[in-house]
């Protein structure tokens, strides 16, 4: 899994470049100030944002242009057959570029040693975060995205030749604009997509009672006053939908696993808020990941496959109790969880009768726990614990949950300065304190001063977040990526999420490395070969005995 | 910078005998301190700061 966060962006005073080139230069501030000067281009090769889960692909001409987010000069992916041993498949050839100018994006785009991406996403520079194979880890490699922009706020300031830069971990400007963070999520393809939809919507609909951000101000710009729990709430138009930059769905259909497409599909959750909270951004992804682990659990169950059975007795099933969760009006109920600071409004069920938000959450707690007990590992059990007590902290002490649960914390603030100033919801500097919340800079950012000051949790340290800004997770491919980009920076010619391009002295074309299994690629599969390769050229011979498969026509670069 | 310290006003209903525990304390005291220096943290003119953020949308 994984979370890919647009930062809004602000230039400072007497700033006149427009987002796209201040998101530019951010990316280019980063590359200074990490030092890696490296030519690795983004591989868009396996790329297909246009890809319906539903089972149908939009057509590339029916898109809005924002939806066309891979490279049409690409080439579909070829069919790899995977093989055992280190490769996920054979090693392709692909020609070296003739052209370097040419093919040189003029996006900024920039893969980090730690696994992650920082590009120009939509006028507002992007972190996607390295896969992680845990809730903590998610949290640490998140963090580490906000150290990758604060480190390219202090360059751009310290350089009296390049703009001040700020920069935010929000989804909203209060004036109708909003920017995604989104979860990613790898789950079984045998899941019917059928339903993922139908059990998760009431899911993510309600988990934002714990995951909120806050958000002050209602409507889409912000029309009327108040303070609402989610920042992207009143973005959310439709139920399902392969959409991310107009009606915006609850659940996402996006189907573009970057891994390979007959066992996985890559859940695109964009629902949720950017979270300077660890514990939100834990229990998002932990809480999601187990909902998403309880479906998977009830398809083995159901079937003979031998991973499956093990010691575990009786057939796994979604509970009972989560069929009775539908919601009669799925989009509408965002709108009323996020409006409803008593959470005891009941949300309309499509069976009849109602439910509170806090009451769904439970009872997919309960469901997790009823399915999931023995299969538990540590890190999830620990989600589990803290989904229950926050819960038990919402009804029975408020004051104690605004350490954990986000849009409580902004609130106690919120209120405290209204009693304070006597402000009204609409004053400047109640929005201010919204949008200050989340700058990246320690000094600044109203957040991060509560962290200083104890007075929000936090998982991760803050050793383990500076090690996240440069080292990959190392369970994940993301290890693989990340430890070439360090090690071998001049050879890796392009990478993407499920494949890396060498250029080797010794090779007659780049040669292409499928990474088309996320659990793959780890320190434990690849690890000893790395430290046995003191470059690129030594990593391709020990990689495979065998010369890399002729080129394909498919694989010919376009002409010029 | 001020220094009256208001106890924030969500008192409607709590139940004064209760003991507060020693974290909630603490935050509460930050929170406290977070708005005595909030006019040295926040933008120097909320208002034309509030009103000058806009974004691009995106995803």
């Amino acid at each position: 899994m994984g979370i890919e966060t647009e930062y809004g962006i602000l230039g400072g005073d007497g700033v006149r470049q427009n987002p796209m080139a201040l998101s530019a230069l951010v990316v280019a501030a980063y590359a200074q100030a990490s030092g890696r000067r490296s030519r690795t281009r983004w591989s868009y090769e396996g790329e297909d944002p246009l890809s319906d889960a539903r089972g149908w692909r939009l057509d590339g001409a029916a898109a809005h242009p924002s939806q066309l987010t891979d490279d049409p000069d690409r080439p579909a992916p070829s069919g790899d057959d995977a093989d055992p041993g280190h490769l996920d498949g054979p090693l392709l050839r692909r020609h070296r570029p003739q052209d370097l100018e040419r093919d040189d994006p003029a996006a900024a785009n920039m893969l980090l040693t730690n696994g992650a991406r920082l590009y120009v996403d939509h006028a507002h520079p992007e972190y996607s975060s390295p896969e992680v194979a845990s809730a903590l880890d998610g949290v640490r490699w998140d963090r580490a995205g906000e150290e990758v922009m604060l480190s390219a706020v202090r360059t751009l300031a310290a350089n009296p030749h390049t703009p001040e830069v700020h920069l935010y971990k929000n989804n909203v400007d209060g004036k109708g604009a909003s920017y995604g963070t989104h979860e990613n999520f790898l789950v079984r393809r045998d899941v019917p997509f059928d339903e993922l939809v139908r059990y998760l919507t009431p899911f993510l609909v309600t988990r934002t009672i714990l995951v909120g951000a806050g958000r002050v101000g209602l409507g889409q710009a912000g029309e009327e006053p108040g303070f609402q729990l989610s920042q992207r709430a009143d973005y959310i138009e439709a139920h399902v939908g392969l959409e991310t930059t107009l009606r915006r769905p609850i659940v996402n259909t996006r189907d573009e696993p970057h891994a390979d497409p007959q066992r996985f599909r890559r859940l695109h959750v964009i629902i949720g808020d950017a979270n300077c909270s660890e514990t939100a951004t834990y229990l998002k992804l932990g809480m999601t990941s187990l909902v998403l682990g309880v479906l998977e659990a009830a398809v083995l169950g159901g079937s003979a496959d031998p991973a499956a059975d093990g010691d575990t007795p009786g057939v796994l099933a979604v509970p009972d109790a989560w069929a009775g969760l539908a919601l009669a009006d799925p989009v509408d109920a965002v709108h009323r969880v996020s409006r409803d600071l008593t959470l005891e409004e009941g949300l309309e069920l499509a069976d009849g009768g109602t439910a509170t938000a806090w009451e769904i959450q439970r009872a997919y707690l309960d469901g997790v726990r009823q399915v999931l007990t023995d299969r538990l590992d540590e890190d999830e059990a620990r989600v589990v614990a803290t989904w229950d007590r926050l819960l038990g902290l919402l009804r029975s002490d408020r004051p104690a949950a605004a350490r954990e649960v986000e849009w409580l914390a902004k609130l106690q603030v919120l209120e405290a300065l209204r009693a304070r100033h006597h402000l009204a919801w609409d004053h400047a500097k109640v929005a201010a304190v919204d949008l200050q919340w989340s700058d990246v800079r320690p000094e600044r950012g109203l957040y991060a001063r509560l962290r200083a000051a104890g007075a929000v949790a936090t998982l991760a340290t803050e050793q383990e977040v500076s090690d996240a800004v440069v080292h990959p997770p190392v369970d994940t491919r993301a290890y693989f990526r990340g430890e070439a980009v360090r090690r071998y920076p001049d050879a890796v010619a392009a990478a993407g999420w499920n494949g890396l391009v060498l250029d080797v002295p010794s090779e007659p074309t780049l040669v292409r490395v499928p990474m088309t299994d996320p659990t793959r690629g780890t320190r434990a599969l690849l690890g000893p070969l790395l430290d046995a390769s003191p470059d690129a050229g030594a990593l391709l011979a020990r990689l495979t005995g065998a010369t890399p498969e002729a080129i394909p026509p498919s694989a010919a670069p376009a002409s010029a | 910078m001020t220094q009256q310290h208001h106890t924030p006003a969500r008192g409607d209903g709590e139940e004064p005998d209760a003991p507060v525990p020693a974290a909630v304390q603490a935050n509460t005291q930050a929170v406290d301190d977070l708005l005595d220096e909030i006019d040295d943290v926040l933008e120097q003119n909320a208002e034309s700061f509030v009103r000058g953020f806009v974004q691009k949308g995106g995803q």
